[in-house]
This record gives C-alpha cells, structure tokens and sequence, in this order.
C-alpha cells in the first residue's frame, strides 16, 4: 500500500496524497494505484503549459470585468457613518502598492470567553483610541493666569471607566512643560515657563491639548462591535495591527487588517501576499463578478516576489523589469532612455514588448521554442 | 432696514424689503419696469436681490390673484380672436418671466384645479417643461425619460426638407429626403414650429413580427416595393471648393487643366471630364478619383537660379479629386470671388442614396435600427384585405425599453390614416388610448391593434396575430455608403511608412493595443508579426559600430560611414524601430545594436 504512494510522493502534493489516503481508505492496491494514476493525469492536465502568456490572460481576465465595476462607496450603518473604499479605488489602490490606503480598517476577533460578547462594549471602548478632546465638555483659556481649563464630560469617563486621576497622569505623560491640576469641573493645565508670548503660548496649548493622547490603541479612531454568526467581533475605523495583537483578549490567529504593509511589517511577506489576494478578490467577488482566483495570485505573486510589497507602477514593479525598452514603453520613456544611455545599459530583447516593437516573432506559444542545434556561419 | 443689489452690485438699502419687493413686482407688471427684471428678497442673508442682466434662463408664468389666474376665459376668446398676443399679456401682467432667483419666492400651482388661495404663479401648461426636440415625441409621457431623450435625439439626425434654398445653398454634408411627410400622430410643437412645411419623415405602415431572423438586435426589414415607391430616398450633398490662393513672390495657384509636365500629374483619365476652364461640367458622373476642379500651384521651394537646372522648376498638381469612395453626379458648379479678391471654385456633388441593408431608420421613440434585410413585396408578410407593411421592427426591441410610447402611436396613425385625420399625441393632453381602440373598433379592426397574417413566401397563416399600424419613420443620416470601408493595400505615410489613416484616405484598419494583447494571449506569435509588418524593412547595419550603415546603389555595396570598411549585415525590423533609433541618436543617446545569428 505504501509503496504505491511512496512513488508518487515528489510527484503530488502531501496535501493531496493526504486527501486520497483518506478517501481510499479500505481499497486494494490496484484500485488505489488506479486512483493515483487517474489523479496525477488530471494534475498533470491542469498546469500551465510552457509559452502560455499567463499575465497578459491575468490581466485581461481582471481588466475586462473591471470595466464594469462601480465607483460607488459601500455605506456602513452602526454606532457613526464610515464609508469604505470598494470597487475600482480599492483595487486601484491595492495593486499600486499605495502605503496610505483610503479607508484602513480591521476586523479584531477575541479568544474564547471574550467573543461571548458579555463586555463587548468596554473591551471595544478600550480599544478605540480616546484622546482628550473626545473627553472634554468645555474648555477655557485664562490668559492672565496662562492656563487652561478643561471641563470633563463625567458621562463619558463613566462609559469608559476612567477617573479624572488617570486623565491627568495622561495628559502629564503626553505632554511637557505643562502642570495639570484637578479642579472642580475636571482638569486645568498650566505652562511652567513664563514667557512673553504667553498668550500665543496659551491658545497653542489649547489646540495641542485636544489632541493629547489618553488611552486606547493609537490609530484606532472607530470601533464597531458586531455579530458574527455565534461570535462577537469588533470591526474598527483605523488600523494597528501590532498592538492589536499584542492585547491579552485578541485571537492573534484570525485578527485580520485590510492595511497591507502593515501585514509586511508585523508578519512578513507571505502573509502580505495572502493578504493581497484575499483583499483583491474581496473587492471582485463583492462586485458580483467572477475573476478566477488564480490571475489575482500571479498579480500577488508579481508584487511581492523581491521579498517587499512592491505596487504595479512606474516607481514598482515596472522599475524593475530588465528590459529598457520594455520601461519605456509603459511610462516616461525619455527617463528610461537617457538613463540607459548613461550606464550602457544593454537589452536582451527577451520579453513581448521589445520583440513587437522590432516586429519579430515574441518568445510566447509558438515563438517560444528554438532550434539547440548550433548553425555553422 | 436690507440692502439691495442691483445685477450683484450694492446699490442702496430699503427699510421695507417686503414691500418694496411687492412694489417692485406690481410696477414691472404695469409695465413701468423692464419684463425682463427680475427681484427677489432672501430673508436668509435679508437681502434684496435685483436681476436684469442676460444670460439667465427665464420662463413664463401665469400670473395669479386671490387664488384666481389673471388669464381668464375671456382673454382666452380674445387671443383666439388674434385681438390679444403673446406681447399684449406680459405687458398687461397677465403672463411672466420668472429666473431661478425670483422663483424661490414663488408658489406656482402644477394645474388649475389646484389652485390655492395662496398660489403666487400658476404653470401655462405642463408640457412646457419640455423643449422644442422633445416636444416632438408623441405620446411621450408613456415612455421612460431615457427613451424620450434618445427619441428626440434621434430625430434631430433625421432627414428632410431641412430648407427652401436648398438648391443653392453650399451647405457640407447634408441630405434632403426626396417626399417628406408630416406626421399623422402630432403634438402641439409640430402646429407651433410648422412642421408641414419642413418635415423629415414619412408615415408608413409597420408590422411588429420576427422575419427570418433578420431583425434581430434592432435591425428593421424594408419593403422592397415601398423603397421602388420612394420609401426613404434622398439626396446627398457634398461640395468641394478650389481657390487660387496667392503666395510671395507674385506667384499664384491656377485653375486649369494640369500640364503633364506637372509635378505629381495623375493620368489623362484621371483628367477626362474636366472642360477648357479646369473645371467639371453639370450633370458629369463622378467617380472616386475623378478629378473635379484642375489646380496646379508653383513649386514648394523657389531655388536660387540654378546654372545646371536649365529647365524651370515645374508647378506641383494640386487638384481636387472625389475622395475615396464616393461617386455621384456634378450638381452645380460656381464661380466667384473671395474676400481676398482669390478666383473661388465650388463644385456641388449630388448622389442619389436609395435605402440599402445597413442603412439606420428610426421612429420618433428611440427605437432606431439599421436595416437588415430588404425582401421583395411578393415575400413580405401580408393581411387579410392584402396589405403589406412597409418596414418590420422586431418585438424584442419592447419589453426591456418599455417604449409604451412607440406602441400607441401605432394604433394612434392607425386610425389617423383610416379616419383621415390628425391625432393628438401632445404630451399629457394626447388623445386617450382607449378611445382610439373604441375607434379602431367602429371601422372594423380588432381593438387590440393586432390583424391576422399570412406568411409571404408560402401563403400559410401564422399563429400568432401581428400587430400592425402606421408610424412616422425618419431616415437618419449616417448611411453605409459614406461609412463602408476595408483595404489590403494602400497608401503609406511618408513619416512611419505605416498606413494611413481614415476612410478619405483609403486607410487602414488599425490592429490596436488591446487588440494586440489578444494574439500575445493566444500566444499567436507568428501571426502577430504578420498582422505588425506593415512597415518592415530591411537596413545594413555595421556590426562594429552598431549603427545603421548606408547601401550605396551604384557600387552595390553597403559601407558604414563611421567606420569605413567593416562587416556590414542586414537586419529585418520595423520602420517604426528605425525612427525611434534616430530619436534615441538625437537624445545623444548610443543605440548600439549587437547582431547575432538567430540560428
């Protein structure tokens, strides 16, 4: 029995000689060999062939139903409005690589007694990024005295469960030069130095208090608890993926982000590059339209190959290609050329573009094979 | 206390704006201010606002007292009786023009009936929302909005008697339709702008059937015997024009016959119907390439005398010749001056354009389509008393365009025709549906508008009852003969050596870049190097240098001129390729080629 598996071991996938190994549990030798046989031709059949232009049939399989998708914005009705890149910007902005992504957003799930949901509120409160301005009622600028007063909203701080103690030992931590003290009404902040330009001073600080940072995950400026089948979920405005997951209640397995270099950054390219495919084919399937999957992996695959999220632009992947002529066709050609002018650069002429430019047979189905027999001159 | 401005200009303050507007409004519908000025008080900003510049889209309104028009019935007698006019009631302040502005301070009622105590303006009539072109859709109200924009887009492409002067007007590009008619099915525009004495269309009789599957996806079946009638003629008119500009140097264009000593003379054939002055007669046949207005102009560059040039440099042809394609029959032909005192050839070419398979027709409701088949009468299908229906518009073009509107003026001209009268399709005051049915009834029809039919070809009946009437068809003027093109060889251009471009100039179809993906995908990579050598060539190039080297004709030999005496090889590229080395030279960038034997 083993022996007919041992042979198609570099042949098949461990997973799918797993999968028959299950499914032929009881069979005899022969059958399952006929099995094996059966299987590995039809693998065998499903592979690319060698010259089959795999990324201009991607492209086109992506290009032509993105014609049809809509500029629309999908709405998200919950505790306040946010709208959500999809559609067209959103793949646009994926596959140009864009660091600064439109609407960065992440879906937090909680380990076991936390996704119960109990305390669901609290734990998404205390996420959320709370700085002192959503904390405030009123504010009020003494300029004799050269401090300022803050009126603390005692609803919210009850929300959250703070005390205005932990508000002052913040604002402290957040900012210098500064003394904070209790008052009736909740926190005044007075400047230490004694300046001339007090004034100007004081209605800086005011402005720059507002933004002081309390508590929370930074960069969180949302948080949206919600109903997942059996499970709760918080859904977030805002992404930071490494604090996220560093927080006792976060089920680090299934915590996703939609910020691509974020992924890059904390867990690495391959999770990027799933991330890629999975956000990409998100944005289709949500479109209603049918991409295989498998163009939007070369398209992944394509980006993140050199070991960094690389976008499908000029400053890209495009930058890369060996071809000078092939760069210069697609953006700023006279760049492209001065440049290679500079080095000597030289090209090979190995790729589709350069080969329809000179009007010669392109390395791709039927070009692509060549005589190895040497011609004497 | 408001301020007010006067066309956005401070001009003042009032201490009453209520009033003073009110004031303002009573005076201009005495008469005692400008019609045209129109006032309105923000009570946001509290500020009066006076407008009498132009630009502003303004419409009429009936003025309302008390909750009663100013136009009573009795001005309405007046005005049939042409005692009153249009002037007369704004003059009077029965009627108004109102801008944008002054409508926010306006109550305007929709209709009589809903008159309100209140109301300030009173609509004229509901389809005054409507322009003159959209207007002319009958029974619009029926139909989808998008449907009714096409409908009155497509008719301002339709053709007709477009004017009286027609026969001496120089006018590009234009056709007359040969027996225009006025619709039956009417609106009210069709009185105001006279359509009788400019129609573009004709009535004809529809049937609403599939014919062999020759009108699907909007195409239309014609009647052969109805285009022998005269169903859709027109006539084509191009004209050319021929000037003998004036250049430095006294030199001059001139209109004659070309000289053969002419640069670029074409043929003795080419030249035949030309008369003494140059120019063809009335009444000649043309034919593509024909050469209409002689022209010959002095050469391009006037060298220095040239001792070894003994003969003078000769005059370059310049004549105008019937573009590729097209044919027909000299109209007229004029001779004037310009406004520069320049001799002034038009020639008019006229062509008879008879409906042919390709040819696009429409009905006034967007329901265009280009004709698919056109089948002998004897074929067509036929009813019970033995009528055959001009043109056959296909029943998948309904369901999913809603046009309700094409539906009813069927039945509508229908009745028209038996009745021998005029049917009302003025949006929202048409004649009712169902009384044209009970109409249709009382001559004998099914009400329905459906008719028994038999199958042309074989006699048999069909199952299914055909709906069938008369409808206005206008003959649109993009016709497949000034559009049919395809070339496999042709001229070049001078430049890239590739071919030229457009159907004048005998061009070719381009193979674009999308286009160019396909064959990639299909990894057809022979084929795509056959579809792109339209501008192959072959150029020596040195193989030490990487240059293209130069072939020298007299000693057969091909040397480079950089490096003398070296291996020269020959490469086959694309003129394209070429330039674009010539390019990178003149961005003093090296483009050295490194050859290699392929095998």
């Amino acid at each position: 029995m083993a022996g007919a598996f041992k042979e198609y071991e570099d042949l098949l996938s461990p997973k799918q000689l797993g999968e028959i190994k299950e499914k032929t549990e009881g069979m005899n030798e022969a059958k399952v060999n006929k099995v094996l046989k059966k299987v590995y031709e039809q693998y065998s059949n499903s592979k690319v062939e060698a010259g089959e232009s795999v990324g201009i049939v991607s492209a086109e399989s992506i290009g032509e139903p993105g014609t049809q998708m809509t500029l629309n914005t999908f709405h998200f009705a919950g505790v306040a409005e946010m709208n959500v890149t999809v559609g067209l910007p959103r793949i646009i902005e994926i596959l140009d690589g864009r660091k600064e992504i439109g609407t960065p957003m992440m879906e937090i799930f909680l380990k076991k007694p936390y996704s119960k949901g109990e305390d669901i509120k609290k734990l998404a409160l205390n996420i959320k990024e709370t700085l002192l301005q959503d904390l405030m009622n009123s504010v009020s600028v003494d300029i004799a005295e050269g401090k300022v007063d803050i009126a603390i909203d005692n609803e919210k701080m009850q929300e959250i469960g703070m005390r205005t103690d932990s508000v002052i030992s913040a604002v402290e931590k957040g900012m210098k030069g500064i003394s904070v003290k209790k008052t009736e009404e909740g926190i005044s902040v007075k400047l230490k130095s004694k300046d001339e330009k007090l004034i100007n001073e004081v209605y800086k600080l005011k402005e720059k208090l507002k933004s002081v940072y309390i508590r929370g995950i930074k960069s969180i400026k949302q948080v949206l608890p919600v109903k997942r089948g059996e499970e709760y979920i918080i859904i977030t405005a805002g992404s930071n993926l490494i604090d996220v997951l560093s927080m006792e209640e976060v089920d680090q397995t299934r915590t996703v982000t939609n910020d691509i270099f974020e992924i890059q950054a904390v867990l690495g390219i391959e999770a990027a590059r799933q991330a890629l495919i999975k956000e990409v084919f998100k944005v289709i399937e949500d479109q209603g339209l049918n991409v295989d999957i498998r163009h939007i992996m070369l398209a992944a695959d394509t980006m993140c190959f050199s070991g960094k999220v690389k976008g499908i632009t000029r400053y890209g992947i495009v930058s890369e290609k060996s071809s000078v002529l092939a760069r210069a066709s697609f953006e700023t050609p006279v760049k492209h050329i001065i440049e290679a002018g500079l080095v000597g650069e030289e090209d090979k002429l190995n790729s589709v573009v350069e080969n329809v430019m000179l009007n010669q047979p392109i390395p791709v189905g039927t070009g692509l094979p060549g005589l190895i027999v040497k011609v004497k001159k | 206390m408001s301020e007010v401005y006067l066309n956005g200009k401070f001009i003042g303050e009032v201490e009453e704006p209520i009033v003073f507007v009110e004031n303002f409004k009573s005076e201009r519908r005495k008469g005692k201010i400008e019609s045209n000025a129109n006032i309105r008080y923000d009570d946001k900003l509290k500020i009066v606002e006076i407008e009498a510049g132009k630009g502003r889209a303004t419409r009429p309104l009936i003025v309302v007292k008390d909750g009663m028009p100013l136009l009573t019935d009795k001005i309405l007698e007046q005005l049939k009786k042409g005692e009153l006019t249009w002037s007369d009631l704004i003059n009077q302040g029965i009627i108004e023009y109102l801008d944008s502005a002054e409508e926010e301070n306006a109550y305007v009622s929709f209709s009589e009936k809903d008159l309100k105590t209140d109301n300030t303006h009173l609509e004229i009539s509901p389809y005054t929302m409507f322009g003159i072109c959209t207007s002319l859709v009958p029974f619009c109200q029926h139909s989808p909005t998008p449907r009714v924009n096409m409908g009155s887009k497509n008719q301002k492409q339709g053709l007709g008697f477009y004017a009286a002067n027609y026969l001496v007007r120089m006018d590009m590009d234009t056709s007359l339709l040969h027996y225009p008619q006025t619709p039956v099915v009417k609106t009210w525009m069709h009185e105001v702008y006279e359509d009788d004495k400019h129609p573009a269309g004709q009535n004809i009789v529809v049937a609403i059937m599939s014919y062999e599957g020759y009108n699907m996806e909007d195409a239309i079946i014609l009647n052969k015997g109805s285009i022998e009638r005269g169903f859709g003629r027109s006539s084509y008119y191009r004209p050319s024009i021929a000037e003998e500009l004036r250049y430095s140097g006294g030199l001059i264009d001139e209109i004659c016959i070309p000289d053969k000593e002419v640069k670029g003379y074409k043929s003795e054939k080419d030249y035949r119907l030309l008369e003494e002055d140059g120019i063809v007669y009335p009444e000649a046949a043309v034919n593509e390439e024909d050469v209409i207005i002689g022209k010959t102009s002095p050469p391009r560059f006037l060298s220095s005398f040239d001792e070894y040039n003994l003969a003078a440099a000769a005059r370059r042809e310049s004549s105008v010749a019937i573009e590729h394609g097209e044919k027909g029959v000299i109209d007229i032909v004029l001779i004037t001056e310009n406004e520069e005192g320049n001799k002034l050839v038009q020639v008019r070419i006229r062509d008879e354009k008879i409906p042919e398979i390709g040819d696009k027709f429409t009905s006034r409701h967007g329901q265009k389509g280009v004709v698919g088949l056109i089948v002998p009468q004897a074929d067509m299908p036929f009813s019970a008393s033995g009528m055959t229906p001009d043109l056959i518009f296909s029943p998948h073009g309904i369901p999913s365009r809603m046009t309700i509107s094409h539906l009813i003026e069927l039945i509508g001209a229908k009745v028209g025709s038996l009745n021998g009268r005029y049917i009302d399709g003025t949006t929202f005051h048409s004649e009712q549906e169902d009384h044209l049915r009970k109409e249709l009834l009382t001559m004998g029809f099914r009400e329905s508008g459906v008719e028994t039919m038999y199958n042309g070809q074989t006699g048999e009946q069909y199952t299914a009852r055909i709906y069938i009437g008369n409808m206005y068809y206008l003959k649109l003027k993009q016709m497949v003969s000034n559009k049919l093109h395809a070339r496999a060889r042709g001229p070049i251009q001078l430049l890239t050596r590739q071919p030229t471009e457009g159907r004048g100039k005998e061009g070719g179809l381009r193979l674009g870049e999308m286009e160019k993906d396909t064959f990639v995908a299909h990894g057809a990579s022979l084929l795509l190097k056959e579809r792109f050598d339209s501008d192959k060539t072959v150029i020596p190039v040195c193989e030490k240098c990487g240059l293209i080297a130069i072939y020298d004709t007299h000693k057969e030999k091909a040397y480079c001129p950089i490096c003398g005496d070296s291996d020269i090889s020959d490469i086959e590229i694309s003129y394209a390729f070429k330039l674009i080395l010539d390019e990178f030279k003149s961005l003093c960038v090296y483009p050295s080629l490194k050859l290699k034997n392929k095998y």
